[in-house]
């Protein structure tokens, strides 16, 4: 049991997707103006990204493996994730047009997340079974969710402060970026108690 | 052999999530576009047509569809700042000068009477009748100018709205005005 | 007597400066060279001028008529002539100019004729009338009309009434003097908001560094004999604001988004007690106020002032230092500087103070926010101004109303304690006023929005009724033209003469009427169809079916699309067919 736990926590914590997988760093920069479309982006990557690594894993042992097609991974898992993200838009503009209205635009974006690519693929490198791979990728989601909520935080507060006019905009937001990451690797400290 | 079964796996692949998606398409449409609201809410809907389109939500339409959003010269470059933030596209600067707010004044030793500037108000903030005078219902005029051009003696003019009591602003505290509000404080 | 009082989060306490202006009683401010008087002088709506240049006005006689329920009159405060009605800058910080009626005194100060009523005789709303066209608003400083406040709640009974003569800001004294010296009338104006409100209780706060009013205003309850308490209330800045003094007498604290009202709690300042019972008791409308002359002054003073008076005429009185460069309205911490001595006192002017560099020394830059929080502890409204003024200067108006910038009450506790020296309150108005204006666009467009969408139905409405009306005057042209044509088929019954192209009226063993009215629909088929013959084109003649049919078809397709002239006969005559 506790071996479970500590998949989730080490994605969520010691080996976060984005600052220190350094993955997804598209939507981290990008949507991060705003803390509502934070909150709005980190819930729909947690629910893509935790279909994402089901359904790869899925494609990977039953279809892939027993027809010897491995090299065909990345392929059919983009195909997958555009179709998932695809199909969570249309069900969600259906049935909630609020919660679309929030996320708006960036439901679409999720596709060209690298995190969701990269992640399931980290779960067939680290040979994850089916549970392992699920909690990996909600762990890493909720990681990711995690920095882009605080980073947005952090961003909006730093648009009211007195910045040198040359580190306005992206390159302040770069180094808050950087010492963020910085933060992080304290969490690799948690790896003694493992 | 294996090349064959790689396409048929692939080939089978797309034609399940093409048809799920498909199916989806049907079964989850969505009827009108909510993102052209959006985009007309943040218009100034002075109806001017000054974007080339006429009125507010034919712009706000051609938008959606990836129209330049630096079209609107009442919105200003606040409102091409909303709808980039909206739509995440880039800030671009305003495709013409930026005016301040005015509003259209009939001089009314001029005016003939002619209805033509009452049905060329798009937001009816005309008043008047066939051989009478008439007259801008102020608070209703958005300034779009489409009134001007008809107007067969030119007595309509633009004039930009002076500031008063009711639509005076703070001012930022800036330099100029912090002994002021030191004084105020103190 | 002794009543447990509750405390308000925060507040601080600024050296008072109360004492220079008590130890003379209230002075009659001598009668000014000319009147100012402005005519949006309460909140709501501005009152409609009803003089002109050139009348003659007695004193109290009405020049301004309340414009809706929210506004309240506007009168002569001295008989003499009305000079203009024109714009004349206000004491506002704006600077700016608003209507105002001129009045040169005539000396005389004639009153019109005063009606002095027993109000227990009239109803609540006649009181209420009365109290409007009298232009009895809040004197404490937010000039609301007070007959608007003066309806009960319908859903919640009216528990308390508050009023407020804590005066917290420091070197005002007008409504100390005022108790002072005119208790009686105040106990009895507030005797009349009793009887309309029917409240459980009658609360008087007075702060406890104004002895002499609190036992001014007892002697003068006891004398009246009325159950109202007079609470001293400890001396804390803001705890004269409405929603801290009724947390302190009460307990009750006013939620954001309501109203006292909805807490069973009203609340009215003491000089407006005393002028809605100078207005009810003895017909006098609101024409003069007390106000505080203090400051960089040899003679500190209240004044009974009329309304209008220049200000640089008042301050006159209590011979202002030399090095006086400013007057400013209101106290040190909620007033602004004048932005010219000449504006005329308004109802909501309480205090003049001079100003200088030795009074008010000026403040060294302000320097950037460290965050410490002290702003936030002397919040009376337990709000952080620390981060309002963080996004209010970064313009995120959105995150400064989410910090509920809209209850701040612009007291000045944070700039006061700040250490950066920020002016906060400066920050927070812009904010707001920045947020209004943004509302009214807003608003503006959603309303244009509506007459455009509105004018574009009508005119498609029009453009639907004016086809139709054309489409059945031409039809009725041609039923008129058949029925002639049957007439004269009746009369001479050789129709098949007149109609060229008519086949043989058949001459069947059908009854005589029958025949007729046969005759009559043949004649004018026969008739539309030279009609039509004569207006179309030659060439259509022998045609094959098919070609026909296809023509049919094309016609079918062009009427849909509206293609045909809606005035040509054509559609009426194929009707007729």
């Amino acid at each position: 049991m506790s071996h479970y736990l500590f998949i989730l926590v080490g994605a969520v914590l010691v080996n976060n997707v984005v600052l220190v997988k350094i993955l997804g760093l598209c939507p981290f920069m990008g949507v991060s103006k705003k803390l509502e479309t934070a909150y709005g982006m980190g819930a729909a990557t947690t629910f893509v990204l935790t279909m994402a690594t089901g359904a790869s894993y899925i494609i990977d042992h039953f279809l892939l493996m027993p027809f010897g097609l491995e090299y065909l991974r990345t392929l059919s898992f983009i195909v997958t994730i555009a179709a998932i993200v695809q199909l969570t838009e249309m069900v969600i503009a259906k049935t909630s047009p609020t919660l679309q209205q929030t996320l708006g635009i960036y439901l679409p974006l999720i596709t060209t997340n690298c995190a969701v690519l990269g992640v399931p693929l980290l779960n067939i490198a680290n040979g994850h079974n089916f549970v392992e791979s699920l909690l990996f990728g909600a762990g890493s989601a909720v990681g990711f969710s995690l920095v882009l909520i605080l980073f947005a935080g952090i961003r909006e507060r730093v648009e009211g402060a007195e910045v040198p006019v040359y580190f306005r905009g992206v390159a302040i937001a770069m180094v808050t970026a950087g010492l963020m990451a910085l933060a992080f690797m304290g969490f690799a400290g948690l790896d003694k108690y493992q | 052999m294996d090349i064959l079964l790689a396409i048929a796996i692939m080939a089978l692949g797309a034609v399940v999530l093409g048809a799920a998606l498909g199916f989806a398409s049907i079964k989850f449409k969505v009827e009108g576009d909510p993102l052209v609201d959006k985009i007309d809410a943040i218009l100034p809907q002075t109806q001017c047509g000054q974007c080339g389109y006429p009125g507010c939500k034919p712009y706000a339409e051609a938008i959606a569809k990836g129209e330049e959003i630096n079209k609107c010269p009442p919105g200003g470059v606040e409102g091409v700042q909303r709808l980039a933030d909206l739509l995440g596209r880039e800030v671009k600067p305003l495709d013409a000068e930026e005016k301040p707010k005015q509003i259209a004044i009939i001089d009314e030793n001029t005016c003939i009477g002619c209805t033509l500037c009452i049905q060329a108000c798009p937001v009816d903030a005309i008043v008047g009748a066939a051989k009478q005078m008439h007259t801008i219902v102020a608070p209703l005029c958005t300034g779009c100018e489409l009134c001007l051009p008809p107007c067969p003696v030119e007595c309509i003019r633009m004039e930009p709205i002076a500031e008063n009591i009711d639509n005076w602003k703070w001012k930022y505290p800036v330099v100029e005005i912090k002994a002021a509000a030191l004084k105020e404080a103190a | 007597m002794l009543m447990n009082l509750f405390k308000f989060k925060g507040g601080v306490k600024p050296p008072t400066n109360k004492t220079q202006s008590v130890t003379l009683p209230i002075a009659q401010a001598p009668l000014p060279s000319r009147l100012v008087v402005p005519l949006h002088q309460s909140i709501g709506g501005t009152p409609r001028p009803v003089v002109a240049a050139g009348d003659k006005v007695l004193k109290g006689q009405l020049i301004g008529e309340a414009d809706g329920w929210i506004s309240a009159a506007v009168h002569a405060p001295t008989s003499g002539t009305v000079v203009e009605v024109a714009m004349h800058v206000q004491p506002h910080p704006s600077g700016l100019d608003a209507l105002c009626v001129v009045i040169e005194p005539d000396g005389r100060d004639e009153w019109i004729p005063r009606e002095a009523v027993d109000y227990k005789a009239l109803t609540p709303e006649e009181v209420r009338e009365r109290l409007q066209q009298a232009g009895v608003v809040g004197l404490g400083g937010a000039v609301f009309p007070t007959h608007g406040k003066l309806t009960a709640s319908k859903t919640v009974p009216m528990e308390e009434l508050i009023i407020n003569g804590a005066e917290c800001e420091p070197f005002i004294t007008c409504d100390d003097l005022l108790m002072r010296e005119r208790a009686e009338e105040v106990v009895r104006g507030i005797g009349i908001f009793r009887d309309l409100l029917q409240p459980k209780k009658v609360l008087i706060g007075i702060e406890d560094n104004k002895p002499e009013a609190a036992a001014a205003m007892r002697a003068a309850v006891d004398a009246l004999q009325e159950p109202f308490l007079v609470v001293p209330v400890p001396t804390l800045y803001p705890a004269g604001g409405a929603k801290q003094l009724i947390r302190v007498l009460t307990g009750k604290e006013v939620p954001a988004a309501k109203r006292s009202t909805d807490l069973g709690v009203q609340c009215f300042n003491v000089a407006t007690a005393y002028t809605a019972w100078r207005a009810i008791a003895h017909g006098e409308p609101v024409v003069s106020r007390l106000v505080t002359v203090t400051g960089n002054v040899h003679a500190p003073r209240n004044y009974e002032v009329l309304i209008g008076t220049p200000m640089d005429e008042l301050l006159k009185l209590a011979t202002p230092h030399p090095d006086t460069d400013g007057i400013i309205m209101g106290g040190p911490m909620m007033g602004f500087l004048v932005p010219d001595p000449h504006v005329p006192v308004v109802k909501a002017t309480n205090c003049l103070i001079a100003h200088d560099d030795r009074l008010f020394p000026p403040k060294p830059p302000e320097m950037p926010c460290i965050r410490c929080g002290a702003c936030a502890q002397a919040c009376p409204h337990e709000l952080q101004p620390f981060e309002m003024y963080w996004f209010a200067r970064a313009k995120n108006f959105g995150k400064t109303q989410e910090y509920h910038i809209f209850d701040c009450i612009e007291c000045g506790c944070c700039s006061f304690v700040c250490p950066s020296r920020i002016p906060l309150v400066q920050y927070f108005r812009f904010a707001k006023s920045e947020i209004w204006a943004r509302e009214r666009e807003k608003n503006a467009a959603d309303g244009a929005k509506a007459r455009f969408e509105f004018k574009q139905l009508r005119e498609e409405r029009e453009k639907a009724e004016k086809a139709e009306k054309l489409a059945r005057a031409a039809a009725a042209q041609a039923a008129k033209k058949a029925a002639e044509a049957a007439a004269a088929a009746a009369a001479g019954g050789d129709a098949a003469e007149t109609a060229a192209a008519a086949p043989e009226v058949a001459p069947a063993a059908v009854d005589a009427a029958k025949e007729a009215k046969k005759a009559t629909i043949e004649a004018a088929m026969a008739r539309a169809k030279a009609q039509r013959e004569a207006a179309q084109p030659k060439n259509v003649e022998a045609l094959s079916g098919a070609q026909q049919k296809e023509i049919d078809e094309i016609e079918a397709r062009r009427q849909v699309a509206h293609l045909t002239d809606a005035d040509a006969a054509s559609p009426a005559g194929e009707k007729t067919e």
